[in-house]
């Protein structure tokens, strides 16, 4: 207990007494001094909230084409009329189709004599909510028309919609790729740090190997041998296991190196004399020693295999349709020339670095709060 | 000194060889062989394949024989003959096809390696001298979205940018006219100018990465007591920056120039394809695509063997600055 030792008024009259926090509440109060953590962590409880009810909020169906306005750009919502009228209720412009009288391609105009009121609870394309309730209630829609906030791709399919099924899939790539990388890191690295030798010299000489192959051209060399004929479930399981393959290491370094300290502790000799076993001396008495810093290292981990899983779908290499992730969507941007006609299809890009900003702010914050103890 | 070099060069030729089966058991994971692939191509054609051709074509291409012939007959076709195999979709020797775009990946990454440096030390000296200033939090700012952008995202974005305002394709590294041209010093000039785009896409959060390094490494030095005893000693402060925090915090930056490397090369590729740049990225994707397996194979070897060969220079650029390594072993 250092500069902690004395006690601060908080609001409320409330008492914050650190000599009786626990571990937890330290890093928690320490965590809460850093702004830019606290945001991240907001921007991505929200990004999380709207994957989850990406059906829900999304005025579409994901793969739901509107034959109306293919290729459409982002629709802007208007409170104020052409002639300048306030509206309570904020509408869009309705936009009608037109034939081009050379090429005879359609596009759509818009058309400002018509309002398109929105509304909350509409009813629009059905969909299964969490997979187990139909339902075609939707948060908010187009009275009379239709909503794209980020407008459509070339096939007229919502692109606001499909960045929130994006989303999902991409966080949750991160998620279970980080999870798997966790148990592999914590594993080896614990086999490492606890017996030490021999052992612990081959492991380390493995990950050092790892470490000097070039991630990305791994990566695209794995998702290359993944048959072509796999479903694309299989085939995203089978990414997040690449992705997870060399992600662990940077973990089971911090690990070794934890454990290699902890176990000459006191604590830990005293535990070893008392009779506890290998395991429970590693589970009970090290392992919540050292398990905010694994936290720390798996938050830095997860953007990381955001933008990996990114880059792979983008280059066609990784996930594929009909699943969506960011890397999926970014692949319709993938020359200049749909990109100067189209610059919409690059807002799920914005996504990914809104959600690699807050990852990086809060793996920060949780950084220095891991050692609560430091000033 | 000198048995801290041999030790490493015998660990970078041990790595390499590791590297070199891993490459190798990569490139035959595929399910399929090249013929497989060839095959298909010819029945989308409309003009299929006998099974009799196929086997002879296997036969001919040395596919029918167990992996580690095949690998073995790689590995010392390399090391005696300096020849990598041939690729079947080029039609051409490996070695030249790779010969041909590999000069333009090592000008980009070392450009780019060069940049990073040139660019985030001085940088990161600033920041930390003036700490919480606006143009620190300028910097940081800047430093955390270079951060969090992908790097094709980004090149996507300039491309868009450059579009937009200058009309013209920032993509590829020639003009039109200096496309197939010989090496002359116009066409350097040309490179010289299309070189920037790539080199700021490839390097910018590898810069904002350094900067942070930097400025926490000067940080740190700048609140020691020596520090204070030299200020206290009458020393001009530019003097004392330069010549004692800022030469202690350049040891951790060099030491991880080995993984700087790493991370340019990585990345090389994906910036080539998007900016489609006649370097070796395009040539790389191609050949995993379409299970050109020798060169695909060569392709990771010779980024493996970059990245490599780079951490061996930054542990030796690291013994030569650093006194206290260089003195190991000798006391």
């Amino acid at each position: 207990m250092v500069d902690a030792a004395q006690s601060k008024p908080r609001r409320g009259g409330r008492l914050r007494r650190p000599e009786l926090a626990t571990q937890w509440q330290l890093m928690w109060w320490k965590f809460k001094r850093h702004h830019l953590a606290l945001i991240g962590m907001s921007v991505l409880a929200m990004l999380v909230f709207l994957s989850v009810f990406a059906g829900f909020i999304g005025p579409e169906a994901p793969f739901n084409r509107n034959n109306k306005f293919i290729s459409g750009a982002p629709m802007g919502i208007h409170f104020f009329d052409a002639e300048g009228n306030f509206h309570m209720r904020p509408f869009v412009y309705a936009r009608t189709t037109k034939r081009d009288s050379v090429t005879l391609r359609k596009f759509s105009v818009v058309d400002e004599s018509t309002r398109w009121p929105l509304r909350f609870f509409v009813r629009g394309a059905s969909y299964k909510f969490w997979g187990l309730i139909e339902t075609d209630l939707h948060l908010f829609g187009a009275e009379g028309g239709f909503i794209h906030l980020f407008g459509t791709d070339t096939l007229g399919r919502d692109l606001f919609t499909r960045t929130l099924y994006a989303t999902r899939v991409s966080l949750s790539v991160g998620a279970v790729g980080v999870t798997i990388a966790f148990i592999l890191g914590a594993i080896i690295g614990g086999i490492a740090g606890y017996f030490g030798g021999m052992i612990d010299n081959l492991i380390m000489r493995l990950i050092e190997f790892i470490r000097s192959i070039p991630t990305l051209p791994l990566w695209l060399a794995l998702s290359a041998a993944l048959p072509r004929e796999w479903t694309s479930f299989q085939v995203y399981l089978a990414i997040t296991m690449i992705l997870a393959l060399t992600g662990w290491t940077h973990l089971a370094r911090t690990v070794r190196s934890k454990l290699l300290a902890l176990r000459e502790e006191d604590f830990a000799l005293a535990a070893r004399l008392s009779g506890c076993s290998d395991a429970r001396v590693i589970f009970r008495h090290l392992l919540p020693a050292f398990m905010s810093y694994m936290i720390v290292d798996a938050t830095i981990a997860f953007p990381e295999v955001l933008l990996a899983e990114t880059s792979l779908s983008f280059l066609g290499l990784g996930l594929r349709e009909p699943v969506e992730s960011w890397g999926v969507l970014l692949y319709a941007a993938q020359n200049i020339r749909s990109i100067a006609h189209m610059p919409w299809l690059l807002i799920p890009g914005l996504v990914v670095i809104l959600a690699v900003l807050a990852f990086n702010f809060v793996g920060d914050g949780m950084r220095d709060a891991a050692d609560p103890y430091s000033k | 000194m000198l048995r801290f070099i041999v030790h490493r060069l015998i660990y970078m030729v041990v790595t390499l060889a590791a590297v070199s089966v891993v490459a190798f058991v990569l490139i035959q994971l595929p399910p399929g062989d090249y013929a497989d692939s060839y095959a298909n191509k010819r029945q989308q054609a409309g003009a299929p394949i006998t099974v009799q051709e196929l086997d002879e074509m296997r036969i001919r291409l040395g596919l029918n024989r167990p992996w580690y012939v095949q690998y073995g007959s790689w590995v010392s076709g390399m090391v005696l003959r300096g020849d990598m195999g041939y690729s079947w979709e080029w039609r051409r020797p490996v070695v030249d096809v790779i010969a041909e775009r590999l000069p333009l990946t090592l000008i980009l990454a070392f450009s780019t390696l060069f940049f990073m440096y040139a660019v985030a030390l001085p940088i990161g000296i600033y920041s930390a001298v003036r700490q919480y200033s606006f143009s620190d939090h300028a910097f940081s700012a800047v430093g955390y979205v270079g951060l969090a952008t992908p790097n094709f995202l980004l090149a996507l974005i300039l491309m868009y940018l450059g579009q937009k305002w200058f009309g013209q394709s920032v993509g590829g590294l020639f003009s039109l006219e200096f496309q197939d041209a010989p090496w002359s010093w116009a066409r350097v000039k040309d490179l010289a100018g299309h070189l920037w785009v790539p080199i700021i896409v490839l390097g910018s959060a590898g810069t904002a990465y350094l900067i942070r390094t930097m400025r926490a490494a000067v940080l740190d030095e700048l609140n020691q007591m020596y520090v204070m005893a030299a200020r206290a000693g009458g020393l001009s402060p530019l003097h004392l920056l330069f010549k004692y925090p800022v030469r202690m915090a350049l040891n951790p930056i060099l030491a991880t120039l080995g993984w700087r490397l790493t991370y340019v090369i990585s990345g090389a590729p994906i910036v080539g394809v998007v900016m489609s740049l006649p370097d070796t990225g395009p040539l790389f994707l191609h050949a995993l695509l379409n299970q050109d397996m020798y060169l695909a194979g060569a392709m990771i070897l010779v980024y493996c063997a970059l990245t490599i060969i780079g951490t061996f220079v930054s542990d030796l650029l690291l013994v030569a600055l650093d006194p206290r390594i260089r003195m190991e072993g000798q006391t």
